[in-house]
C-alpha cells in the first residue's frame, strides 16, 4: 500500500492530495492542468513540494532522493536514451525478470534496434519494459498512451492489461481518457484544480450520479464486471453482469472468463414500458435511485439494476415528460454497439 | 620538404602544436564543468560566470595578456603560488604561452560544449535518475555520450584558437625564439625582417590550413550530433 500526502502551492492553484494506492492500477483522472502530472512527479521526487510524505508499506520513500526510491516512471514521450539500443535501454535500471518482461511486452524482435527507428507504440512498450526491469516497488504511468494514435493505443493496451493482471505492485495511471481508465483501473482518484474531488473503486465512482460533474457528462457511465456466457455466431458476446445479461459487440474474452463492460450514460435510453419491436438488444428492468439536475440541459439518472448501478443521461424535457422520480421501476435500453468491453482475466 | 621552412619556423610550428595541445588538455575538463554549470545550474552568480567566461572573447587581447602578466607573472600572486606549490613558472616560458592560449580559447570551447548540453533533453537525465542512476552515473552514461560531439568540437575550436593566439601571448610571455615564439609570433617577426616575407607567407598557409581543418572537423562533429538526435 502506497500512502501519499502532497501539498504544493502554484501560481494558479494549490495541489493538495492525500490518498492511498493499493496494489493494482489506480487511475488519476482530471482535465489538463488539474495537477495530475505534478502529483506523480512529486511522488517520484522530481518536484519540490511544501509538504511531501510518501510511504510504502510504512517505509518513508519521501526521505530518499529520486534515484533511491525504486519507483518506475513511464513518461508520455517514452524518453528512451537515443544513443543506446533497445536492449541497453531495457537494462539501464536493472535486469529483473528480463526474459519474462521481454516476452510479456513482445519486445524480442526489437532488442537490437535504436530508439529512433521505433514506432510510437513500440517505444512506449520499451519504456514500460525498462521501468519494469528496474524491479520497481511502485509504477507511475504518466499518460503513456496519449501521444499515440488509436491503432497504436490498441496495440499497447493489451500489454498494460497483461501487466495489471501479472504484477502486484501499486500503479498510478495518469489519464484524461475515461475509456482507458474504465478498461484498466480498479481505483480512481479524480483531481480538479489540484484537489481530490472524488475517489474510490472505479465501478462505484463511475456509477455515482454525484460524481458526474467532475468526470464530465461525455465520459460518465457505469462500469460493470461480468462473466462471459458465450459467443454468438454473428460476432456478439453475451455477458452476465450484476445488472443482468448484456450483449456486447465483438468476440470478447473466453466463455467463463471475466470481462469489464462500460455503459456510457448518454447511450442509455429510458422507457416506462417494456419496449417491443426495437433493434436494441439489451433491455434491463431498473429502479430509479437518483435524479440529478446537473448544469446545462441534461439530467443524470441513477439506476439500480439488480446488484449493480447504472447511469443514464437524458434531456430535461424527457425527464419532465416522463415524470421520472426516485423509486420508480422503469426499463433501461442500451444499444449493443455503444458498449465498450475489455478482458479482465 | 624540410627546406620548405627554416629550422626556426619548424620550431615555431612544433611549439605552437605543443602549446595548443597542453592548453586544450587542461582547459577541457574545466570548460566542461563551466559549460555544465551554465547549462544545468541554477545558482547565484550564474550570469556573472557567463560574462567572466566570455570576457576574453571581447576584451582586447593585449589587456588579457596584461592581466595575465599581473596575476601570473613572477611576482604576481598566482604566479608565486603556482611556483611555490607546483614549481610551475609561467612568465616568459612556453607554459605561459599555453596558459594564454587556454584563456583565449576558453570562451569558444565553453560555448560549443554548452550548446551541445543545452540540446540534450533534461527529461532523459531525469528518466535515468528515476531508473536508479546516481548523478555521476547519469553524467557518465547519458549526458557525456550525448554531448560528446559538442565536447570534441569545443576541444577542436580551443586547439585552433590556441594555435593562432597572438596578442595575449606576446604581451604575457613576449616573443622569445624557441621558448615562446609560436606560429603567429613567428609570422609577425618574419614580416619585420627584410626578405622574410616568403617564409611568412608559407607559415600563413600552414596556419590557414590548420584553422580550416579544425573548423571542418568541428562542423562535421556538430552535424553528426544533430543527426544523432534527430528522429
Amino acid at each position: 500500500m502506497l500512502q501519499v500526502d502532497v501539498r504544493k502551492t502554484f501560481d494558479a492553484f494549490t495541489l493538495d492530495a492525500a490518498f492511498d494506492v493499493p496494489a493494482g492500477i489506480t487511475a488519476v483522472f482530471g482535465p489538463s492542468g488539474s495537477g495530475k502530472t505534478s502529483l506523480i512527479r512529486a511522488i517520484a521526487g522530481f518536484l519540490r513540494c511544501d509538504q511531501n510524505t510518501v510511504t510504502l508499506d510504512g517505509r518513508a520513500l519521501s526521505a530518499l532522493p529520486p534515484h533511491r526510491r525504486n519507483i518506475g516512471y513511464v513518461y508520455q514521450d517514452a524518453r528512451l536514451f537515443p544513443h543506446m539500443t533497445v536492449l541497453q535501454n531495457l537494462r539501464y535500471g536493472g535486469r529483473v525478470d528480463e526474459e519474462k518482461i521481454i516476452a510479456l511486452l513482445g519486445l524480442e524482435a526489437l532488442l537490437d534496434r535504436t530508439p529512433a527507428t521505433l514506432s510510437g507504440g513500440e517505444a512506449q512498450r520499451v519504456a514500460l519494459g525498462r521501468a519494469l526491469m528496474s524491479g520497481p516497488d511502485v509504477l507511475l504511468l504518466d499518460e503513456p498512451l496519449s501521444a499515440l494514435d488509436a491503432p497504436r493505443k490498441a496495440e499497447v493496451l493489451p500489454y498494460l492489461e497483461a501487466l495489471r493482471d501479472q504484477t502486484a505492485i501499486p500503479m498510478l495511471y495518469v489519464s484524461h481518457d475515461m475509456a482507458e481508465v474504465a478498461r484498466l483501473a480498479g481505483q480512481i482518484v479524480v483531481l480538479d484544480r489540484g484537489q481530490i474531488v472524488v475517489s474510490g473503486p472505479v465501478d462505484r465512482v463511475l456509477s455515482d450520479p454525484a460524481a458526474v460533474p467532475f468526470i464530465g457528462v461525455q465520459d460518465a457511465g457505469a462500469v460493470l464486471t461480468g462473466r462471459v456466457v458465450g459467443h454468438a455466431d454473428d460476432g456478439l458476446t453475451k455477458v452476465e453482469t450484476d445488472a443482468g445479461a448484456l450483449w456486447v459487440p465483438g468476440p470478447v474474452g473466453r466463455a467463463g472468463g471475466t470481462v469489464r463492460v462500460r455503459v456510457p450514460a448518454q447511450d442509455v435510453i429510458l422507457s416506462r414500458t417494456a419496449p417491443e419491436g426495437m433493434s436494441a438488444l439489451n433491455i434491463l428492468a431498473v429502479q430509479i435511485s437518483a435524479v440529478d439536475q446537473g448544469q446545462g440541459n441534461g439530467v443524470v439518472v441513477g439506476l439500480q439494476a439488480g446488484e449493480a448501478r447504472l447511469l443514464a443521461r437524458v434531456t430535461q424535457r424527457s425527464a419532465k415528460a416522463m415524470g421520472l422520480a426516485v423509486g420508480e421501476r422503469i426499463y433501461a435500453i442500451v444499444k449493443t454497439t455503444a458498449i465498450a468491453s475489455a478482458r479482465v482475466s | 620538404m624540410t627546406d620548405w621552412l627554416g629550422p626556426a619556423e619548424w620550431t615555431a610550428l612544433w611549439l605552437s602544436l605543443k602549446v595548443a595541445f597542453w592548453a586544450t588538455l587542461f582547459s577541457l575538463p574545466v570548460g566542461f564543468g563551466v559549460a555544465y554549470a551554465l547549462s544545468r545550474g541554477d545558482f547565484w552568480g550564474r550570469q556573472a560566470l557567463n560574462v567572466l567566461v566570455h570576457l576574453p572573447l571581447v576584451m582586447p587581447p593585449v589587456v588579457t595578456g596584461y592581466l595575465l602578466l599581473l596575476g601570473f607573472g613572477r611576482t604576481g600572486p598566482l604566479g608565486e603560488a603556482f611556483e611555490a606549490l607546483f614549481g610551475l613558472v609561467f612568465a616568459f616560458r612556453w607554459t605561459g604561452a599555453a596558459l594564454a592560449a587556454a584563456i583565449m580559447g576558453f570562451p569558444l570551447m565553453v560555448r560549443a560544449i554548452r550548446l551541445s548540453l543545452d540540446a540534450i533533453d533534461p527529461g532523459l537525465e531525469e528518466a535515468a535518475s528515476g531508473l536508479g542512476a546516481t548523478r555521476l552515473r547519469v553524467l557518465r552514461t547519458v549526458t557525456l555520450p550525448l554531448a560528446w560531439p559538442g565536447i570534441l568540437a569545443g576541444a577542436v575550436l580551443g586547439f585552433a584558437k590556441g594555435m593562432g593566439e597572438f596578442g595575449a601571448t606576446v604581451t604575457f610571455v613576449s616573443n622569445i625564439p624557441g621558448q615562446t615564439q609560436t606560429l603567429a609570433l613567428s609570422i609577425d617577426t618574419l614580416l619585420e625582417v627584410p626578405g622574410g616575407e616568403p617564409l611568412a607567407l608559407r607559415l600563413a598557409v600552414v596556419s590557414i590550413a590548420i584553422a580550416a581543418v579544425a573548423l571542418m572537423v568541428s562542423e562535421g562533429l556538430a552535424s553528426r550530433a544533430a543527426r544523432r538526435r534527430g528522429r
